[in-house]
């Protein structure tokens, strides 16, 4: 019973993509061509990246509230050493901003590791420091895409085998978390100090040295992700993806990772990024101003809280049935 | 909140004397900061000490603290409103449309906190009504809000406001006395009599340090919690009926991250994010703080982001200090016995 709940949790998911997909290619027939959808997996792919980082603290108990401050700053800092300094590789570029976001994430998680403060107000603080950083970086200027080397913007968007480099990336990402957290000790150990920290202790696990690690991986995946941002939109400056962290807790929510810890799968994550992707694409497309994306994600987060409440509700053992009846 | 873990606790058998436990409370930290920072201001510029100077910069702070109150309450209690910032959007959206269709100023007052009321009710019906995490909920409700005020709005402007609308924002009450700054001074009274002197404040502080006994030992957990965010609502709506006066017009972008200082300024007072413990004067105090550092800033020409910085700095700096100064205290003590 409990195995059908968490497994129909996804098949969930996919019944409303499917039933979304249906709607907007009732009103618009040209959205459920393989190209397209291939189009907006894309678009999707840097949600997808940094909602599987975000996946992970949130298993632990935390939350990663300085992501895409993470993001922009490892942007910002490849954008302009492929402009300052112009014989760097764009593959070396790639690895620093990689480097720097593991190292920013490992900030936040020193923080909540070694000084127990409470991971909200550790990322909401290194947050605004992150971004701070960027103006000093930059003195508020922007790196346009003039500035950027041609290998620089085009590397995400090269073609192998039918797809572009993006999403060829993402692909990798979910491949590796997946047997990150299916097959390795350190995967089962998030869910272990998510699901219960004390019984995590007695079976010797490190409870704050793996939310450490869960900060460095979804730094690495933000800084990843400020690569590939700024690479695609061909455009660096204090700004980009201000607010997208809400996106990325979103798509997890959606997904049926619990913000109680210890719930939540790969696959959920993905879904739940993908829903967003679809529409935030459908809806020019159906002639829904773009306006209206915000109040729908807004709307499909209360509802998907509120359906990942009643799953988890039932696995609840009820001691004192009459108090709760008077509660 | 998230991390649950509970640390043994040292528990005395005797309490310190008041005025030891005064000197080495987190308020009188705060003082010796905020003074601190006054006096470094005035020393940086010579227009610090100016009363219209000081007036403008209690701009800086009275519609973030009018809300603070409120949140103090909320995080307490152990919860979180995240969507405040919306709320005020939201509200001041309703009022511009309001206002365009022809209505005067005090409907647009009662328009205005009635839409905040409104917003706060629907929060706390989703955290208390259906057991929803408040931190989810009010993510949600966050671009719910202000996804409505876009819808309504898009890339326009509401501009147009009645002429004695304009009092809440850039009127007087006396000499350099601003309305906002005497509503600010009203609510943090009314807030710490409620708080601190009434049931309802030792209700608050019981529900945050264990909702479930709060539960067994008769108080209304639900009830109480949703009072707390329908008033977090009301606050929200009244900060937006100041800013919105204040500006003179309506974006949708208005009051944009407005919740994480809000936050910001609760935690500084000493409030634990975790809930159970802190206070008004608390609050009070770091929003003295935040607003002079904003001002003094602002009069040395660092650019708002900076200052962004400095207050991150600031918020883990005062929750990281204590808990490292505990922690050699312990070790110190260990040592000595």
């Amino acid at each position: 019973m409990l195995n059908m709940l968490l497994r129909s949790r996804e098949l969930l998911l996919l019944v409303a993509i499917a039933a979304l997909l249906v709607v907007v290619t009732w009103r618009f027939p040209g959205f459920i061509t393989l190209a397209n959808l291939a189009n907006v997996y894309n678009d999707t792919s840097i949600l997808i990246i940094l909602a599987l980082g975000q996946m992970v603290v949130i298993l632990t108990r935390c939350i990663d509230l300085s992501m895409a401050a993470n993001l922009a700053l490892c942007g910002m800092v490849a954008a302009m050493l492929n402009f300052y300094v112009p014989g760097l590789p764009v593959l070396l570029l790639v690895l620093i901003a990689v480097v720097l976001g593991t190292a920013l994430g490992a900030i936040n998680g020193l923080l909540v590791w070694k000084l127990d403060i409470p991971p909200i107000v550790v990322t909401l603080g290194t947050m605004t420091i992150f971004r701070g950083t960027i103006f000093l970086l930059s003195g508020g200027a922007w790196i346009n895409a003039h500035q950027m080397s041609d290998l620089f913007k085009s590397l995400p968007r090269g073609i192998v085998a039918g797809m572009p480099v993006l999403s060829w990336l993402s692909l990798a990402v979910i491949v590796a978390m997946l047997v990150v957290m299916r097959r390795t000790p350190t995967g089962r150990a998030f869910y272990a100090v998510g699901g219960n920290p004390h019984a995590a202790v007695y079976t010797g696990l490190d409870v704050g040295y793996t939310r450490f690690k869960a900060y460095c991986l979804s730094g690495g995946f933000a800084g990843l992700a400020g690569y590939l941002w700024v690479s695609r939109y061909a455009v660096a400056y204090v700004d980009i993806a201000a607010g997208f962290e809400l996106d990325v807790v979103a798509a997890c929510v959606i997904g049926g990772i619990s913000i109680a810890g210890g719930v939540g799968t790969v696959p959920g994550a993905v879904l739940g990024a993908l829903f967003l992707g679809i529409i935030k694409n459908a809806l020019p497309v159906v002639n829904i101003s773009p306006f209206a994306q915000m109040a729908i994600s807004g709307t499909v987060i209360i509802i998907a809280v509120a359906v990942n409440a009643r799953a988890e509700r039932r696995k609840g053992r009820v001691i004192l049935k009459r108090a709760e009846h008077v509660a | 909140m998230m991390s649950a873990e509970q640390t043994a606790r040292y528990v005395p058998d005797r309490l310190k004397s008041p005025a030891a436990r005064w000197v080495k409370s987190w308020e009188s930290l705060l003082i010796v900061v905020a003074l601190a920072i006054f006096l470094v201001n005035s020393f940086a510029s010579p227009y610090f000490l100016d009363p219209w100077n000081l007036s403008d910069a209690s701009f800086n702070f009275t519609e973030k603290a009018l809300i603070a109150f409120a949140m103090a309450l909320v995080i307490i209690s152990g919860e979180i409103d995240l969507s405040v910032a919306a709320i005020i959007a939201l509200t001041s959206t309703a009022m511009g449309y309001a206002a365009q269709a022809g209505f005067d100023t005090p409907m647009l007052v009662a328009i205005g906190l009635a839409t905040g009321l409104g917003c706060g009710a629907i929060n706390g019906l989703l955290v208390t009504g259906l057991g929803l995490p408040s931190i989810v909920v009010t993510i949600g409700t966050m671009s719910l809000f202000r996804g409505a005020s876009f819808i309504i709005l898009g890339d326009q402007a509401f501009t147009s406001y009645p002429a004695s609308f304009a009092y809440f924002g850039q009127g007087y009450v006396w000499w350099v006395f601003s309305f906002e700054l005497a509503l600010f001074v009203v609510a943090a009274i009314v807030y710490g009599l409620l708080l601190h002197k009434t049931n309802f404040g030792r209700a608050v502080y019981a529900i945050g340090n264990n909702a479930t006994a709060a539960l067994f030992s008769g108080i209304r957990v639900g009830r109480i919690k949703f009072i707390l965010f329908l008033l977090t609502g009301l606050m929200a709506g009244m900060a937006s009926i100041c800013l919105t006066s204040r500006l003179g017009s309506t974006r949708p972008s208005i009051a944009l991250g407005w919740e994480l200082e809000v936050v910001t300024m609760v935690v500084l007072g000493g409030v634990n994010i975790l809930g159970g413990s802190g206070s008004i004067p608390g609050v009070v105090l770091a929003a003295l703080i935040m607003g002079m550092v904003t001002f003094g800033f602002g009069l040395l020409n660092v650019p708002g982001i900076v200052m962004s910085i400095f207050i991150g700095l600031l918020l883990i700096l005062v929750i990281a200090l204590p808990i490292v100064y505990g922690r050699l205290s312990r070790r110190w003590a260990k040592g000595a016995a």
